[in-house]
């Protein structure tokens, strides 16, 4: 084609007619969702991943308007049903799927007939009647999205199961790492506190193992059991990420460094001596994080247990990213619902 | 290219250089426009219509892009989402005369879509529409400011624009439908 490009050379130079970043993506049909529901991500494959960080991306754009709202779910029925406290997911849903122009319908499960005795499949057969097309679930039981998923004609998104799964905050959590960093792949990832109860823990060993981190979990022992032989089931026998009970060793020279929340509730179980000596010992503290790399960014699922698992100063510090965390979930979620509403009903 | 030809690169260079002369025209110089073009290749055509005013008028005028994809009337239609591919608009856009920018006019629906996008950033003085092609077709009431090339086409052929920018070549073909491979690309 030179003719071609002989034709054209008054024209500028093909790289300054780029538009940066939003561009740069492959063609719209090298790549597509298929997943109808959003269970856990390990079912996800890299390009699946990619999909939901880009798509993240413009989501971030439409967020920075002045009136933060496209009309990509006008007429959707997007239903959330709450079986367990929460504030900030239940919320991050809502303003999602509000900022898509979906209808939100709230259902918690405290002020539900649930209270009378009626059965999980029972009340998911009754919202989908009632119009439910998107069904936003959490509940304390591992699986329980699962049963949900088979018996409800739309799409499922896991709100956290149990101890199980809680997708969409492994996929905030990448996506704020990605932001900040760049790439994740060779990062010193250390995940802190109790992995053992934590389906955030287990969601992000997926997400930041398949994303090449250096991964590491520490803790008291008590609260890593199972994951040492979990990290050794890598391909050959290869270690898939570290398992410590040395803060010290995870801690230097780390990029990142996640503190999950310690569930009170673990002391009676005698897991845990004290709240004192977990937050002498585990505790986040500015001493503690100088050991990391200087621009370590310090994350938290939320919600926070100040001076136990995560100090004050450490929280509200420079290198938190703790609020980027809440604002990428939002677009996480807009970005989840948007591709999950392409999938046909079954 | 597998179809057949219904613009050379000379033929695209000149109607986008055309087209920045009607655009200048219509609005009296360069005073308080601004072109916007709807992804993917409406975006590199602003860039050129701006390059090509700012060769003949002196005047730089700022370009922006438009992702439409959540403004489309047929999202609960398709089969699977399409890819959105982000918009930047680093300006405001009240008061000012917005030049939206899109490869072919077929039914009208993108740039519906494209309205409505647009004045969710604000209220533009006047929205006009420049196209590098127009095939006919139109489904709701829109027309175009300022065509390129008009093509007589049928609802079985498709309009195919490749850029340099994206394509590595330039060039408009038309072929059958039919014989087109099958993308999940929006026809524009």
């Amino acid at each position: 084609m030179t003719d071609v490009l002989d034709g054209r050379t008054e024209a500028p130079a093909a790289d300054e007619l780029m538009v940066p970043s939003v561009d740069a993506a492959p063609e719209a049909h090298a790549v597509g969702w298929r997943h109808r529901h959003m269970l856990d991500v390990d079912g996800l494959s890299t390009a699946d991943i990619d999909l939901v960080m880009r798509t993240a991306d413009a989501m971030r754009e439409v967020l920075a308007r002045p009136i933060a709202k496209v009309p990509a779910l006008r007429g959707r029925n997007v239903t959330i049903l709450f079986y367990e406290a929460s504030t900030r997911t239940r919320v991050s849903f809502e303003v999602a799927a509000k900022n898509l122009s979906a209808d939100v319908v709230n259902v918690t499960a405290a002020t539900s007939s649930v209270t009378k005795g009626e059965s999980l499949v029972d009340t998911v057969r009754t919202l989908e009647a009632l119009g439910a097309q998107m069904l936003v679930m959490r509940h304390s039981a591992s699986g329980a999205p699962y049963l949900a998923a088979e018996v409800f004609g739309g799409s499922v998104l896991n709100g956290g199961d149990g101890w199980h799964a809680h997708p969409t905050q492994a996929l905030l959590d990448l996506y704020t790492i990605r932001s900040r960093l760049g790439s994740v792949a060779g990062k010193k990832v250390v995940i802190l506190g109790d992995v053992l109860h934590s389906r955030v823990a287990r969601s992000n060993i997926w997400t930041l193992t398949a994303a090449d981190a250096d991964l590491w979990l520490c803790g008291p022992t008590t609260l890593l059991r199972g994951f040492e032989s979990w990290a050794r089931r890598g391909v050959g026998g290869e270690r898939r990420f570290q398992v410590t009970s040395s803060i010290d060793d995870a801690l230097r020279d780390a990029d990142v460094v996640m503190t999950l929340r310690i569930q009170r509730e673990r002391m009676a179980s005698g897991l845990l001596p004290s709240l004192r000596e977990y937050a002498a010992r585990y505790g986040l503290t500015a001493s503690r994080l100088a050991s990391a790399k200087p621009d370590a960014l310090v994350m938290h699922p939320g919600p926070m247990n100040e001076g136990v698992e995560i100090a004050p100063d450490v929280a509200a510090g420079a290198q938190s990213v703790i609020t980027d965390q809440v604002t990428n979930g939002v677009a996480i979620r807009m970005a989840l619902l948007y591709l999950l509403a392409g999938v046909p009903r079954s | 290219m597998t179809g057949r030809r219904i613009m050379t690169a000379d033929e695209i260079r000149r109607a986008t250089i055309r087209l920045s002369h009607e655009i200048v025209e219509k609005q009296a110089g360069a005073e308080g426009l601004l072109l916007v073009g709807i992804q993917r290749r409406g975006v590199p055509l602003a860039r050129r219509i701006a390059a090509a005013i700012a060769e003949n008028e002196a005047v730089d005028i700022s370009v922006g892009a438009l992702d439409i994809t959540f403004y489309r009337d047929d999202l609960s239609l398709v089969a699977q989402q399409p890819v959105v591919k982000g918009t930047d608009l680093p300006f405001g856009i009240d008061g000012r005369t917005v030049v939206l920018v899109d490869d072919v006019l077929y039914t009208g629906r993108t740039i519906r879509a494209a309205m409505d996008a647009l004045v969710d950033f604000g209220r533009p003085q006047a929205i006009r529409l420049a196209v590098l092609v127009d095939r006919g077709h139109r489904e709701l009431p829109i027309r175009a400011d300022h065509v390129g090339k008009n093509v007589p086409t049928s609802r079985e052929e498709i309009v195919r624009v490749h850029l340099d920018e994206i394509d590595d070549e330039d060039g408009v073909e038309i072929e059958r439908l039919v014989d087109a491979p099958l993308t999940a690309e929006p026809v524009a």
